[in-house]
């Protein structure tokens, strides 16, 4: 493959944020170039792997390839024990991330962006104080790349947005601490996913279990950050399956973090732009990412064309990115972080409550919006919030 | 700070919470720079794997 020594974008990471950002920025006339560190995108796989069908559809063809199993019923249950179903909140899928992350990447590469496995980026090259290109280490040389637009879409582990001079730390208490395991081995509903949630459980945080099958699941544990002590997301997810699955076969054990901030402060720099897990564009309440990063590098992605097509690579122009984004779901996502901040400090009887209450509601009436809204009963103006969030989210989302 | 590379998971959940860019990831390894490191322990703290300990 020619690899050419400039393009007008260079992504960095070809994760779902990435790659649709290169589609994107590609389909709108930009030449483009993705850097992955990995061997191939979406391994090692670092998700629980659940989306729901109108977050993806806008996207990417439905395809029985990358799907492992459609969801139709989320089952919460409170830490004592009592359970509540929910019908009604559209169909969802558990992905195969190892195939679908490249499917997305195959996309790119249809709308014309080129891709590089296996390119480790060191750093921005800056000419002038101005971002002009990246630096990479592949197959043992160190490279060079020119551009006028870098887009970072280097997950959670971000370094890249760092490098032009963002501040992506999070703090302890807005991060998961997750360890998942894929399970095989049980007898379970394939159409239904799990919830569990508690302090004795999972304290910040929740256990779900995702199927992948009749017998398999992604069985996994996100704490919060500032909670995990001697006893960690390991320590906790081993008592719940040793309860649960005590039978079970450990097929796939991963680590991760998950951000549950609001996104950064910065999403934009002069020529430079930064997407999904790296810019902490995460749903605080449920830690899903693939969509939201879905949405945020298509938004990155025409914006980042559009300021090659005129010429202009400065923050000023580039912000426009971050108006869209806000509109979509940043101020969404805002709201959410208020709620996570109520959850973490919610107690055992709080959680029992508000199961019951769904229990007391009809399955098929069911909606987040309602679970959401009595959660956070007692404080006004989130109530607000949280209604007026909805709203939004129903108009774009549609 | 000191990696345990055995537990290590190279998942990079300490790069994000340590305020002084002291931590690199590369496909096989994750790396703390001890000179820059300020002793905060968030890595420590967040590591799901237990990987991080502290230098003796």
């Amino acid at each position: 493959m020619m690899v050419k020594d400039r393009y007008d974008i260079v992504v960095i990471g070809a994760g779902p944020a990435g790659s649709v950002a290169a589609r994107y920025a590609a389909e709108n006339g930009a030449s483009v170039l993705m850097l992955e560190r990995d061997r191939e995108s979406g391994i090692p796989v670092r998700c629980a792997e659940g989306v729901s069908h109108n977050g993806i559809a806008p996207f990417i063809d439905i395809d029985k390839r990358w799907i492992a199993s459609q969801i139709d019923i989320a089952k919460l249950t409170s830490p004592n024990g009592e359970s509540a179903l929910m019908h009604n909140n559209g169909v969802g899928y558990v992905l195969e991330r190892r195939i679908f992350d490249t499917a997305l990447c195959e996309l790119a590469a249809k709308h014309g962006a080129r891709l590089i496995t296996k390119a480790n980026a060191l750093d921005l090259i800056k000419e002038n104080n101005k971002i002009t290109g990246v630096k990479y280490r592949y197959m043992g040389k160190t490279c060079e790349v020119k551009c006028n637009i870098v887009i970072a879409a280097d997950g959670t582990e971000s370094r890249v947005g760092r490098w032009a001079g963002i501040n992506t730390t999070v703090a302890l208490r807005d991060i998961d601490t997750c360890v998942q395991y894929t399970l095989a081995g049980l007898d379970i509903k394939r159409d239904t996913c799990e919830f569990y949630f508690g302090n004795e459980v999972s304290p910040g945080g929740y256990v779900w279990i995702f199927p992948k099958s009749d017998s398999t699941a992604n069985v996994g544990i996100g704490i919060a950050g500032h909670l995990s002590h001697e006893k960690g997301p390991k320590e906790y997810l081993d008592e719940f399956v040793a309860r649960r699955f005590p039978d079970a076969t450990i097929t796939y054990t991963m680590y991760g973090g998950v951000p549950t901030a609001a996104t950064l402060k910065e999403i934009v720099k002069d020529n430079f732009m930064i997407v999904g897990d790296a810019a902490r564009q995460v749903n605080p309440i449920t830690g899903g990412g693939i969509v939201q990063g879905m949405i945020a590098g298509s938004i990155a992605g025409k914006v980042a064309a559009e300021a090659v097509k005129k010429g202009t690579f400065d923050a000023k122009f580039l912000k426009k990115y971050r108006k869209e984004w806000d509109k979509t779901l940043g101020n969404t996502q805002k709201v959410m972080h208020n709620m996570k901040e109520k959850f973490l400090f919610m107690t055992d009887e709080r959680f029992n409550n508000l199961v019951s209450f769904c229990k007391k509601i009809p399955s098929d009436k069911f909606s987040l919006k309602s679970l959401f809204t009595e959660a956070v009963k007692g404080d006004p103006k989130l109530m607000l919030d949280v209604a007026k969030s909805f709203v939004v989210s129903k108009i774009k989302l549609k | 700070m000191k990696i345990i590379h055995e537990f290590c998971d190279i998942c990079g959940t300490c790069v994000a919470v340590c305020p002084v860019d002291a931590i690199t990831v590369t496909e096989f390894k994750v790396e703390i720079d001890n000179e820059i490191c300020t002793n905060c322990l968030n890595c420590l703290k967040v590591c799901p794997a237990k990987a991080i300990v502290e230098c003796e």
